[in-house]
């Protein structure tokens, strides 16, 4: 009896805790809406996402090309990582040997424990440089900040691609090459397909990490208010944009950096919720 | 509403302080209400607050409103210093006026860069990307399109470039953006065509320091008394007073004119008076 009441309390207290974690989601999620609303309000909404200027010491409040600029550096990381990451998860869990995965892989997960200004610093010492003596522009540019962000997601793709390439069952390995395909035949055209929309919602999180990303890219954007039309452009993302200015807000202006928060959450949470139903759905 | 509950909890807390431990009273004791430019608030705030620390008897109260309302509020009495972060008008120079310190803008640019001197109006237009290339820079070695560095929206240094030299004209959106002082000056050390500002008082050698309009950034040129070799992008941060200071005002004066008062002003990057 006395042993149970020991564990009933032991139960409690880690539910207290796990709640804790939610209820501090919760508090987050109310401080920036909260904050952020009465200038979205004020702004109008529509104002605010599709306005070109933002002025916010003149009150001018419009986030566009924040939002684009976000958009352009999360697509051009994709398009550096997706193809490196798919390759090496198909590798892993498909073709490599015990000594190359146990090799490998660890190797890859470590490129994740890499503070973000570490990479922004070599970003800024090496590539921005670099970019601009032998491509163009000034360096500072979406081309740069795609290839480290795409180097920054490629241990979130590539593992979590793994994950669900390793989950497909040896069933349709065996299957496959039963009927006389090659290994490679079995891989392409059973276990990749069956292991897709996990790989989806790995390409969906990297997305996220990518668009949610910020030491690294104040040091290699450029942090120019314009929508990029060229690689080479400078760019301001929404988290940037925050984490630039919020030294000296104050008023209305540190409010505006709340709603640009807002814009933030909204999409980082769209993208989550998509990652997950692709993953629910390949579940059942 | 947050910072102000947050006023109020300090308010109560200091005057809660007071009655428990008595300051000591060393020759003066008073209150002192400083109000006016945004730009002069931070300094002055943190020179109170020093002061304050040294002198417990004497609170200081220090409010914004702009430049205009610290004038007034000086020749009105309802403050007990106005402050200013420019010269003061014809019809104004009845107040006695205490220079704090100077906001010298200094523009930078790359040490392998030949140039040495810009003119005001250029660097306008470079800012708001009238002028894009070295080329049309007299004395530029570099030949590339400009790096334009810029302060965040909102910085004290970024205020007072948009005032001294940009005017009623706008930083373009294109300009890059940091918001240190530090990596403006790291990018322009690495990047031949690069062009920033900074304060004066976060000069280093990594850099170099333009001329403007002919005249050097240097310490002589900032007091210079004739208009043509006087440093143009530099504006005062003024304290003004109905009447000669006394008491409590020009002992904190005085602290502001201490080695201990320079080192605080040279630590925000301002020029002191020396």
């Amino acid at each position: 009896m006395k042993k149970i009441t020991g564990e009933t309390i032991i139960g409690k207290i880690l539910l207290m805790i796990a709640l804790s974690s939610i209820g501090a989601l919760f508090l987050i999620t109310v401080f920036i809406f909260a904050e952020g609303l009465p200038v979205i309000f004020k702004t109008g909404f529509a104002a605010f996402i599709t306005g070109m200027k933002w002025k916010p010491t003149r009150e001018i409040f419009g986030i566009l090309p924040m939002i684009a600029g976000s958009f352009a550096i999360m697509a051009g990381a994709m398009i550096v990582s997706v193809p490196f990451a798919l390759c090496c998860s198909i590798y892993l869990a498909e073709f490599a040997g015990d000594l190359m995965r146990r090799v490998v892989k660890p190797a890859i997960e470590l490129l994740a424990g890499i503070p973000s200004v570490v990479y922004g610093f070599i970003g800024v010492t090496v590539l921005v440089p670099f970019i601009k003596n032998y491509i163009g522009g000034n360096g500072f540019s979406v081309l740069g900040c795609s290839l480290v962000l795409g180097v920054m997601v490629l241990p979130t793709i590539t593992s979590i691609s793994y994950d669900a390439l390793r989950a497909v069952p040896v069933s349709y390995r065996e299957g496959a090459l039963a009927l006389g395909a090659t290994r490679w035949q079995a891989v392409k055209m059973a276990v990749v397909p069956a292991a897709s929309s996990g790989i989806i919602a790995a390409v969906i999180l990297g997305m996220g990490r990518a668009i949610g990303e910020t030491m690294a890219v104040i040091m290699i954007a450029g942090n120019s208010l314009i929508v990029p039309l060229s690689p080479l452009d400078p760019v301001r993302t929404l988290t940037s944009n925050i984490a630039l200015e919020m030294g000296y807000a104050s008023g209305s202006h540190r409010q505006a950096l709340f709603a640009t928060g807002v814009v933030l959450f909204i999409i980082i949470m769209a993208l989550n919720v998509l990652a997950s139903r692709i993953i629910n759905r390949a579940v059942k | 509403m947050r910072p102000a509950l947050i006023k109020v909890i300090l308010f109560i807390s200091f005057f809660s302080c007071c009655a428990v431990f008595p300051a000591p009273s060393i020759a003066q004791s008073g209150k002192l209400m400083i109000a006016g430019s945004t730009s002069v608030q931070p300094i002055a705030e943190k020179l109170a607050e020093h002061f304050m620390q040294k002198r417990p008897g004497i609170k200081i109260e220090v409010q914004g409103g702009g430049s205009s309302a610290g004038v007034q509020a000086a020749l009105s009495g309802a403050a007990d210093i106005g402050m200013s972060s420019r010269e003061l008008k014809e019809s104004e120079t009845a107040l006695k006026k205490f220079i704090v310190a100077y906001d010298a803008i200094v523009l930078i640019a790359n040490k392998s860069n030949a140039v040495e001197d810009i003119s005001r109006e250029d660097v306008k237009k470079i800012f708001a990307f009238e002028i894009t290339s070295w080329k049309n820079i007299k004395g530029s070695s570099a030949a590339g399109t400009i790096t334009v560095l810029t302060r965040e929206d909102g910085s004290g240094t970024r205020g007072a470039f948009e005032e001294l030299v940009m005017g009623t004209a706008e930083i373009a959106a294109r300009a890059l953006v940091q918001d240190s002082t530090g990596s403006i000056r790291e990018i322009v050390s690495n990047d031949i065509d690069a062009l920033g500002y900074i304060s004066f008082g976060s000069l280093n050698d990594k850099v170099k320091a333009l001329s403007v309009d002919g005249v050097k950034p240097l310490m002589q040129n900032f007091l210079a008394g004739d208009a043509a070799s006087k440093y143009k992008v530099i504006r005062p941060f003024l304290f003004l007073t109905r009447e000669p200071p006394a008491g409590a005002a020009l002992e904190f004066m005085n602290y502001i004119r201490s080695s201990e008062g320079v080192e605080i002003i040279k630590k925000e990057g301002l020029v002191p008076v020396l």
